[in-house]
């Protein structure tokens, strides 16, 4: 084993402990902390496929904003920190039945998969990750549509919340 | 060696450092709790009702337009790094990602929600 | 290559020498350098932030036309450690009804936060930490774990007041993170990169200031309300929030949030001067040794710093609502219209001479301001006469 691999399974294995804390947790505010870790685990799995754009983007969009935004919406509408209803609803079977029929489905689909055993390919010298996305971005021939549609797109968050949170009021 | 092990490094550091402060702290300090020393300080008098208190959803705006924002930013980095070498048409759709959000704030900023009521 | 003209990679290579002497095998060794390398700058940065506190004492009495600490050592030097002695042996106390997993990793991130973005800096040609090709990114994401680690405080303290600060501090934090987006691109626009160390080299002939001294201004505003102070300080407002999210805390743990306070200034006014100042470099004198580039990146830093003191202890504190107008309404867009300006300014002039490329980007940022600054003008008219319009109604009423 490399030791990329094994930074791989502490990581990947933290990272799937605090997902399941984060729909555990009884206090809010602790689940959105669980969250956090479960986000920042994945940037570290970013930095371990040499894609240390996405992993910086990870931290400032998924912990700097969304998190952020997470813990103002908990303290906007609950004022008891403390879930006290059950955990688990009459269909809590039906949901367990579907996550193992997902796992079962996938770890079958994998396990015949190649891709499972390679690590990450190294980056050849002197190519720049964030200039070569910038130039895919902006090229009429590549992606430079869905660049303008993701700030459509961004703007109709942007509205649908203001007019929701306006007509509240 | 992948770069990324450095900044884990200077993580594993910059944590070792105010646990190791903290910790000459607890070991140094007195220990010697009571009740009255351990009641919340507040403002200096005993604390009234519940510390939780409910927020306004101001915040929650602020927070969603910086989420946006953020988003934009993250879009216009590659862009801003390759500008250089891209003609003037780049610079014309970078103008116009961006004045389709600033849209959205004036929006936001018509609807009174950027003020804090 | 001799250790006057690359000291940490001769000391390295000596080191490792030593631990393979040992019987140590090369990759264990290796790590254990690096790792003693990291530790030896933080530990630095600890020693210079001990020094912060008596500069920023001293500074603030000059201000207010006192003398500050003069009583232990020459020139009261030895007075933050005295300071720090007092914090280890104060008593550590957790309120009741705090969380206490969360309350005791606030201050932990807090200052991990701001020891981390000493991962990207180069402070010299020869010593970059890492060569990280995000290290623009890398600066806000470093940031994000302080906002959060705020929060934690805020809201483990089991205070009203705390929980408040904290949620303003965010507000702040947040808000101004926009512009500082922006104006971080207007660097990397010029040097068509995210790389700190690129980021200076490209300011060999002109300093990114002169470039953008209006670009420079807004990183300069929106750093000073990351760090919450003032004019931003509100989120520690004495008479109203107690002291904002740090209320609860005593000793050390108190001791993390005030030195991490202290060492994030320093940090960006080492990052500004990178930025828009040339970082180490001063008329080729980098080039005579690393020790003295050192030390002019330490003087700018320092120079950064003390630009924010100057306005911390000049400027009166600011309502929140005033704040976040000031920034969503002015600032951010100011801050976009200037990226995209410089973006223009820069496509069009390209080719053109240095000469013609510096005084074209400079008057645009002066137009830039100047429109700005009318437009400001016209509407807080508008303003001020619709409130005097109401006061006027009022009195006649009377």
């Amino acid at each position: 084993m490399t030791t990329e691999q094994i930074i791989f399974l502490i990581v990947a294995g933290a990272t799937l402990a605090s997902g399941l804390l984060v729909v555990t947790s009884r206090n809010l505010i602790h689940a959105a902390l669980w969250l956090v870790a479960t986000l920042f685990g994945v940037a570290i799995v970013y930095t371990l496929l040499n894609a240390g754009f996405m992993a910086v983007v990870q931290v400032v969009v998924y912990i700097g904003a969304i998190a952020i935004l997470f813990i103002f919406a908990v303290m906007l509408t609950r004022k008891d920190m403390r879930d006290s209803g059950a955990q688990l609803n009459s269909n809590w079977w039906a949901g367990a039945l579907m996550a193992v029929l997902t796992f079962g489905g996938l770890f079958a689909m994998l396990r015949t998969w190649g891709g499972m055993s390679k690590t990450a390919a190294e980056i050849p010298a002197g190519f720049d990750q964030i200039a070569e996305l910038g130039a895919q971005l902006t090229s009429p021939e590549a992606y430079v549509l869905p660049f303008e549609v993701a700030s459509v797109l961004l703007l109709a968050a942007m509205v649908g919340a203001v007019y929701l949170a306006f007509n509240k009021k | 060696m992948n770069e990324w092990l450095y900044v884990l490094l200077f993580m594993v550091v910059g944590a070792i450092i105010p646990i190791g402060a903290i910790a000459a702290g607890f070991i140094f300090g007195p220990k010697k709790p009571n009740p009255v020393k351990r009641e919340t300080y507040e403002c200096g008098i005993e604390p009234v009702g519940e510390a939780w208190v409910q927020f306004k959803a101001q915040y929650y705006i602020f927070a969603l337009v910086f989420l946006v924002f953020d988003v934009e930013a993250v879009f216009l980095f590659p862009w801003a790094v390759k500008l250089g070498a891209l003609g003037i048409y780049a610079v014309v759709e970078g103008i116009i990602f961006v004045s389709i959000l600033v849209v959205g704030l004036i929006y936001a900023w018509r609807k009174g929600m950027l003020e804090w009521v | 290559m001799n250790f006057w003209n690359d000291p940490l990679k001769v000391a390295a290579e000596w080191l490792e020498g030593v631990f393979v002497g040992w019987g140590m095998n090369e990759i264990a060794s290796h790590v254990l350098v690096v790792f003693l390398g990291v530790f030896l700058l933080v530990l630095i940065l600890m020693v210079i932030d001990i020094f912060l506190v008596w500069i920023e004492r001293k500074v603030v009495a000059r201000f207010q036309d006192r003398i500050g600490p003069n009583r232990l050592g020459p020139f009261g030097l030895v007075q933050p450690f005295a300071d720090i002695i007092k914090l280890i042996i104060k008593e550590d106390t957790t309120p009741d009804g705090a969380d206490k997993v969360v309350y005791n990793l606030a201050p932990v991130l807090s200052m991990m936060s701001v020891l981390m973005v000493w991962a990207v800096v180069p402070i010299a040609p020869v010593m970059l930490s890492v060569d990280l090709n995000v290290g623009a990114l890398f600066l806000i994401a470093t940031g994000a774990i302080g906002t959060l680690s705020i929060i934690m405080a805020g809201w483990s303290s089991n205070n009203k007041f705390a929980l408040i600060g904290g949620f303003r501090q965010v507000a702040i934090m947040v808000a101004f993170e926009v512009p500082m987006l922006a104006t971080l691109m207007i660097p990397t626009i010029f040097s068509g990169s995210m790389n700190m160390n690129a980021i200076i080299t490209a300011q060999d002939g002109l300093w990114f200031f002169v470039l953008s001294p209006l670009g420079a201004l807004i990183f300069l505003i929106a750093a000073i309300a990351e760090l919450g102070r003032a004019p931003f300080d509100l989120a520690e407002g004495e008479s109203e929030l107690v002291a904002g999210y740090s209320t609860e805390y005593s000793g050390m743990k108190f001791g993390m949030f005030y030195a991490g306070e202290l060492l994030h200034a320093l940090t960006f006014g080492g990052i500004w001067s990178i930025l828009f100042f040339g970082g180490y470099r001063f008329f080729g004198l980098e080039q005579v040794s690393p020790f003295l580039a050192i030390l002019i990146f330490l003087a700018k830093a320092l120079l950064g710093y003390w630009v924010i003191m100057w306005v911390k202890y000049t400027m009166l504190r600011i309502r929140i609502d005033q704040m976040l107008v000031f920034n969503w309404v002015f600032l951010t867009p100011l801050a976009f219209a200037l990226m995209l300006v410089t973006a223009l300014m820069n496509a069009l002039l390209k080719d053109a001479s240095p000469w013609l490329y510096g005084l074209g980007m400079f008057l645009s940022n002066v137009v830039v301001g100047w429109i700005a600054i009318e437009i400001a003008r016209s509407v807080s008219r508008k303003e001020r006469e619709k409130v005097e319009g109401v006061h006027q109604v009022a009195e006649a009423h009377h």
